[in-house]
């Protein structure tokens, strides 16, 4: 029996749809069967993000209509055999699919994969219930933002009040630079305010905006910090303990030299 | 090192404490606004425990969340009927 983990915001725009594609394709490469959900029926991303968009014959809506077979909706991945994507209907609403049926649908998918990552929409609609509604585990993303912040814990809030969850936070995007100068909350502001368990910190990285424009996930990238956060989040989710990266500034001089002669940190 | 100066030299000015103090007050404000089932059962439990001490008029009995300029307060009138007695030696 597998485990369904949903990444949830309440916020747009922080980053759920990258980081489920890149815990799936971490998890994927270190030799898990893994499926990704696109819960987000209307506004499909997950598709492309994964550069599969060109491979889908069915959707989500399909097999919980009956009109089609969980396998073959489900969209084998270009790089590793064992990740799939059932992806979101795009002509479709939140209201074409129930919590009840979407318990039913992830159910019936922790038989057959180890991971079941369900990417949330925004809100806190009838679609952010019908992607929570099976899952065993929340990740909550949020940027050091305010009004990211603001909803990520409104988020934690409804998560807590159905006691199903205990949510774990990702903090996305963060850039040490501003971090050091003040501009920008760091991490302890973060857990501070939010107070739940941090699960990892991703870094604000140019290579997640290149990976997007391939497709290609940024976790299988080895010179990406991001890349390398996500491949730690992934060991965590796996149970290792595996300590935080440092955060390190790239703007000054010494930096810029680092990045440039590939040092990692 | 800089974050060293940078402490020590206090930067009152740093985003981030506008960001957090603004983010404090703001999430006051919206874990405050409680459902009417919450805000009901909290009223039923103050009710609860207060009347182990003294009897009161649960009629006149009101709970409501008010906002200053900088901060949230619980604001609850209780009408008293009476104190018992026994309960001040609690």
């Amino acid at each position: 029996m597998g485990e369904a983990i949903v990444i949830t915001s309440g916020k747009g725009g922080v980053g759920k749809t990258t980081t489920t594609a890149n815990l799936g394709a971490g998890l994927a490469k270190d030799g898990h069967k893994v499926a990704l959900i696109d819960a987000d029926i209307g506004l499909r991303n997950l598709d492309v993000v994964m550069g599969l968009e060109n491979r889908i014959v069915y959707d989500l809506v399909d097999v919980v209509e009956g009109f089609a077979k969980l396998k073959h909706a489900l969209i084998k991945d270009k790089r590793f055999e064992n990740l799939y994507l059932l992806p979101a209907a795009q002509t479709r609403d939140k209201t074409a699919v129930s919590p009840e049926q979407m318990r039913d649908l992830v159910e019936q998918m922790k038989e057959e994969f180890d991971f079941v990552l369900i990417d949330s929409p925004a809100g806190i609609e009838q679609g952010f219930k019908n992607a929570v509604a099976g899952a065993d585990k929340a990740l909550v993303v949020a940027t050091p933002e305010v009004s990211s912040v603001r909803d990520a814990d409104r988020i934690i809030g409804l998560l807590e009040a159905q006691e199903k969850h205990k949510p774990f936070l990702i903090i996305n995007r963060i850039r040490a630079d501003m971090v050091k100068k003040g501009d920008m909350m760091d991490i302890d502001d973060m857990i501070e305010i939010l107070a739940i368990e941090l699960l990892g910190v991703v870094p604000e990285d140019e290579a997640i905006v290149v990976s997007t424009n391939r497709g290609e996930p940024a976790v299988l990238n080895p010179q990406s910090r991001a890349g390398e956060a996500y491949r730690n989040i992934v060991r965590r989710l796996q149970g290792e303990n595996v300590p935080m990266m440092k955060l390190e500034d790239e703007s000054g001089f010494f930096g810029r030299l680092r990045k440039l002669m590939g040092f990692k940190g | 090192m800089f974050d060293l100066f940078a402490k020590v030299f206090g930067r009152d000015d740093a985003s981030k404490e506008v960001a957090k103090e603004r983010l404090r007050l703001v999430l006051v404000h919206d874990r405050a606004s409680l459902s009417p089932q919450a805000m009901e059962s909290l009223k039923n439990d103050l009710l609860k425990v207060i009347s182990e001490y003294m009897d009161i008029d649960d009629q006149g009995f009101r709970v409501d969340f008010s906002r200053h300029d900088d901060a949230m307060a619980l604001v609850a009138n209780i009408p008293i009927r009476s104190v018992k007695r026994q309960s001040l030696s609690k």
